[in-house]
């Protein structure tokens, strides 16, 4: 299998009238993670979303080795069904292997995903990202809601991706503990 | 494949009567009303009632169809599910074309079902019945692939579900025109040709709103 790689080159990004970010330029190679940083509105979701090719960039192109897996603010889970169920959905098309016990999920899978807190939905959301086995993980704000033994799972489980050659990029605005996490202040590439 | 056949059996269990997604019986109920009201608004004159009752079922089988769409694709949408599926290398269009064949099994021979009832109740003849039933096999994929188109184009809108009520009826009119035409005059050519339109929409569907959902993805 090609080994994972994702790089960006002179990306720019307009949203609506206004340019987000121009010039921005990175490459990671296997085991890499990279938390983009600043503050609200400056682009951090925008840049998930052109890197996972759901939005098409203003200019710069996205090379990308290997499937991507993205963690975003909408959890991809059904409402209506267990959090089990609905992880299973994600499961018979990925054929992985979600965590639901490292995440703490295993007493919350006969739950129905509405009566999850927020975190809760995180929690499941990174549990169907992890079970997806795609070497790219595209996480928006993971930390979102989540307290503070589960931030620590959540650092736990990007940083066991990128020790078995994954690639993680990181949009948030908290801290992210990982070794060797590069930072990319998306304040230096405003236009 | 395998991925296709395992979204189909989301939707099914999403949308079919019963189903997890709820309000699947209201089109239904909605048509069985309206068979039920029309004798009490126009009197009770068998004969009137024999002779428009097969328009009547019409009508309220294309009204029913706007039911469901608000429901089609939207919180699909907003729970990112699209987003994970194309992430997935899985295209709009294959997403669309299943959700196009559960929308019809949830609401297409159900309708059919119910217009058992509804010709009792409107004491239509037997050769009418046939006329509304072959009429409501060709003409339902037509409704649901039109209501599918409309459910993704005004998925990002506010009042989105209105909107889609007032935009499906002129685009149904043809599949009217020629579905209830056959019952005037009692021909196969009209079924024939609300079957020919059935099948452009369910051609066109998937095309149509897999590129729609697309578009609101960049909006």
């Amino acid at each position: 299998m090609e080994p994972a790689h994702l790089a960006a080159t002179d990306l720019a990004c307009r949203r609506g009238e206004r340019v987000l970010f121009t010039g921005l330029a990175f490459a990671l190679s296997p085991g890499e993670a990279l938390q983009v940083t600043g503050r609200n509105g400056t682009g951090k979701s925008s840049l998930i979303r052109i890197l996972a090719g759901l939005l098409r960039p203003l200019a710069g192109d996205v090379e990308r080795h290997g499937a991507i897996a993205l963690v975003d603010e909408r959890p991809a889970l059904d409402g209506d069904v267990p959090l089990g169920r609905a992880l299973a959905f994600w499961t018979r098309l990925d054929g992985g292997h979600p965590p639901v016990g490292y995440l703490g999920l295993d007493e919350l899978l006969d739950v129905p995903v509405r009566y999850l807190s927020t975190g809760q939905r995180k929690r499941g959301a990174l549990a169907r990202l992890a079970g997806q086995g795609a070497p790219l993980w595209l996480l928006d704000e993971p930390l979102n809601g989540l307290d503070s033994e589960a931030v620590g799972l959540c650092e736990a489980l990007v940083a066991e991706h990128c020790a078995a050659g994954g690639i993680a990029v990181i949009a948030s605005h908290q801290p992210f503990a990982l070794p060797g996490l590069r930072s990319l202040p998306l304040a230096e590439f405003a236009p | 494949m395998t991925a296709l056949a395992t979204i189909l059996r989301r939707d099914l269990a999403l949308l079919i009567p019963g189903g997890r997604r709820g309000g699947a019986l209201l089109p239904v109920l909605f048509f069985l009303a309206v068979a039920m009201l029309y004798p009490f608004a126009v009197g009770p004159n068998a004969a009137l009632l024999a002779r428009t009752g097969g328009g009547v079922l019409w009508v309220a089988a294309l009204l029913a169809a706007i039911l469901p769409l608000d429901r089609l694709l939207a919180s699909d949408l907003e729970r990112g599910f699209f987003d994970q599926w194309a992430l997935r290398g899985i295209a709009e269009e294959a997403v669309v074309a299943v959700r196009l064949l559960a929308h019809w099994v949830s609401f297409g021979p159900p309708l059919m079902l119910a217009a058992l009832p509804a010709a009792a109740l409107l004491g239509l003849s037997g050769a009418t019945l046939r006329t509304v039933e072959l009429g409501l096999l060709a003409g339902t994929p037509g409704l649901a692939a039109i209501g599918l188109i409309i459910a993704a184009l005004t998925v990002g809108l506010r009042g989105g579900a209105a909107l889609g009520g007032l935009l499906m009826i002129p685009l149904a009119v043809p599949l009217l025109v020629f579905g209830a035409g056959a019952l005037s005059t009692g021909g196969t050519a009209g079924i024939a040709l609300t079957a020919a339109i059935s099948l452009l929409l369910v051609a066109i569907a998937p095309f149509a709103a897999g590129a729609a959902i697309r578009g609101a993805r960049e909006g």
